[in-house]
């Protein structure tokens, strides 16, 4: 019997810590939970870090999981904040109000060794789409076009679609899917015939940014409205934001914010 | 009566500890069929099942390549490991030194130990770019993902084989010896039939691993919905299938990602039955029991 008696000290105990330690950060803390696209996570991470060093009585947490998460939990009020990298539809977006944060470039990327600079945006739906399969087509060496894409409901590969596809058309069906942009990165770097797209904040030497309709992906072309293809950073909330979450998002867009976003390499909304 | 109570509660704590893995899998397979049957349902059985376009975005749900996917990448890599995981059990447990049997047993333990994302990266990293090169295509294929599987479910079935063999009475062996067998004789028709069931139920682990790995597989069988004409052609997985766009998933699109957890559980299911069926019909009766 005496284990029982044990038991229920440490259960006892365990119950009265948990209560405690709830109250105690009832009383210090103000929470903000935010959770969403991967995408969207570096910039909110770096964010919610720089708010709660000025802040110091506001905890953030960030969560990542994908775009669809962010507006599943924040329309069924798990989260304060939904992250998504993709525009909403007409469904999703009734009930939800969005902040606009900031925008990423997509950049279409290519092998170091791959000798073709400019692919029109015509082609890259070809090469997508597998009506263009060759380099050759593009004035590049004769080798197969091996198409890495992203999968079915990134944000990603949404607004790729969206941007560069027609509606009724279907991504070549043997395209290589990989589950990050990272790991697109890496496939691209190893293999000289590959075309994947990624976003232009994990941009790096490894590989080879091309030129869309001749316009070279940076910060400046899409902030001066010449490159087509990016997409919006969006901080969601269900109704109009209140207290600390509202005095959170007024400082993500105000000129102290958006520097930490232009810092992520995401282009900050003109203001 | 405080003797009593403590029987009582023992036994009771000892049963309960034994039927908490049956409630368990009840629980999660209620669960997953509660998820997963109103996909089933709206899109139909045979749609589900036989369909082969899985795009979710226009609302199509035919799993049927990935049911191929993954039973191409389990048979593909059971039939690579399991000579070669018994023959190295064979050797670890009859012919090996012991001090050989010192430093390979503590390795073949490591690489059980290795978490399966490294495999995957390794993969990504070092053999999908070695199989581009000797092989063409885009190095992402059935047979990288089997590579990767082989090692992974080698140690399973080489420690519980070697166990297996290990278990086999001496007498036996003695027997055979004294008979004027040889010893690589003695192996073949004694030892090795002996060790049969032992030899099974490593292989039904393996398969367990095998068919239920993701991450991995994911990492280099390229993710292609479609039924690969070769094994050199990327394919997708029941698993990663559902690992793949549990993120995103909404609606009937993730009733649907519960209803492939629904068709995996199935396929192990009918696995399992079949691999028992055969450890049952194997087993060597010796006097009152069995091995």
């Amino acid at each position: 019997m005496k284990l029982k008696h044990g038991l229920g000290l440490v259960l006892i105990l365990i119950i009265a810590t948990a209560v405690y330690s709830t109250i105690i950060t009832e009383k210090q803390y103000e929470r903000i939970d935010v959770a969403g696209s991967t995408s969207v996570q570096p910039v909110a991470e770096a964010l919610a870090q720089e708010y709660m060093k000025a802040h110091p009585r506001v905890k953030i947490t960030v969560q990542g999981g994908g775009s669809g998460l962010g507006i599943r939990s924040v329309s069924q009020d798990i989260v304060a904040i939904g992250t998504s990298s993709m525009e909403l539809n007409d469904n999703e977006g009734g009930k939800l109000k969005e902040y606009v944060i900031g925008k990423e470039g997509i950049v279409v990327a290519v092998n170091l060794k791959n000798p073709v600079d400019v692919i029109s945006k015509d082609d890259l739906r070809a090469i997508f789409t597998g009506n263009i399969s060759n380099w050759k087509e593009l004035g590049g060496p004769d080798a197969p076009i091996n198409v890495v894409v992203r999968e079915d409901g990134s944000g990603t590969r949404k607004t790729f679609d969206d941007l560069v596809l027609k509606k009724t058309d279907k991504v070549k069906s043997d395209a290589i899917v990989q589950i990050s942009t990272e790991s697109i990165k890496l496939v691209v770097e190893q293999d000289p015939n590959a075309i994947g797209y990624i976003s232009l904040a994990h941009m790096s030497p490894n590989v080879k940014a091309v030129k869309v309709d001749g316009v070279y992906p940076s910060m400046e072309t899409i902030l001066g409205g010449t490159y087509e293809l990016h997409r919006p950073f969006l901080f969601l909330t269900k109704g109009e934001a209140k207290g600390a979450v509202k005095e959170f998002l007024e400082w993500c867009l105000s000129p102290d914010g958006q520097k930490i976003v232009e810092n992520e390499k995401i282009v900050p909304v003109a203001s | 009566m405080s003797r009593w109570n403590e029987e009582f509660f023992i036994e009771k704590g000892l049963l309960l500890t034994a039927v908490s893995s049956i409630i368990i899998i009840t629980l999660i397979i209620v669960f997953i069929f509660k998820e997963g049957l109103p996909a089933i349902q709206s899109y139909g059985f045979i749609n589900f099942i036989f369909g082969m376009d899985w795009a979710p975005s226009s609302g199509q749900y035919g799993v049927f390549p990935m049911i191929i996917g993954s039973l191409g990448i389990t048979a593909l890599s059971l039939l690579m490991a399991v000579p070669l995981g018994i023959l190295c059990a064979i050797f670890l447990a009859e012919v090996a030194p012991a001090r050989m049997r010192k430093i390979l047993n503590p390795t073949i333990q490591t690489l059980a130990g290795i978490p399966s994302v490294v495999y995957g990266f390794f993969g990504l990293i070092l053999l999908v770019p070695f199989m581009r090169i000797h092989f063409g295509g885009t190095g992402f294929s059935m047979f990288t993902a089997s590579i990767i599987l082989t090692i992974m479910i080698l140690p399973i079935i080489v420690s519980v084989s070697e166990d297996a063999i290990r278990s086999i009475p001496q007498e036996y062996k003695e027997a055979s010896l004294a008979l004027g067998a040889t010893h690589w004789q003695t192996i073949k028709n004694v030892i090795f039939p002996a060790a049969i069931p032992g030899v099974i139920t490593s292989v039904i682990l393996g398969m367990g691993r095998a068919i239920g790995e993701t991450l991995a597989i994911i990492m280099v069988a390229g993710n292609v919905v479609q039924i690969p004409g070769s094994i050199m052609d990327p394919v997708r997985a029941l698993t990663s299938n559902i690992a793949i766009e549990m993120g995103y998933a909404t609606g009937i699109h993730y009733n649907a990602l519960f209803a492939t957890g629904i068709v995996l559980i199935f396929m192990i299911i009918i696995l399992l039955v079949l691999a028992n069926y055969l450890h049952y019909k194997k087993k060597v009766t010796v006097g009152g029991g069995y091995l």
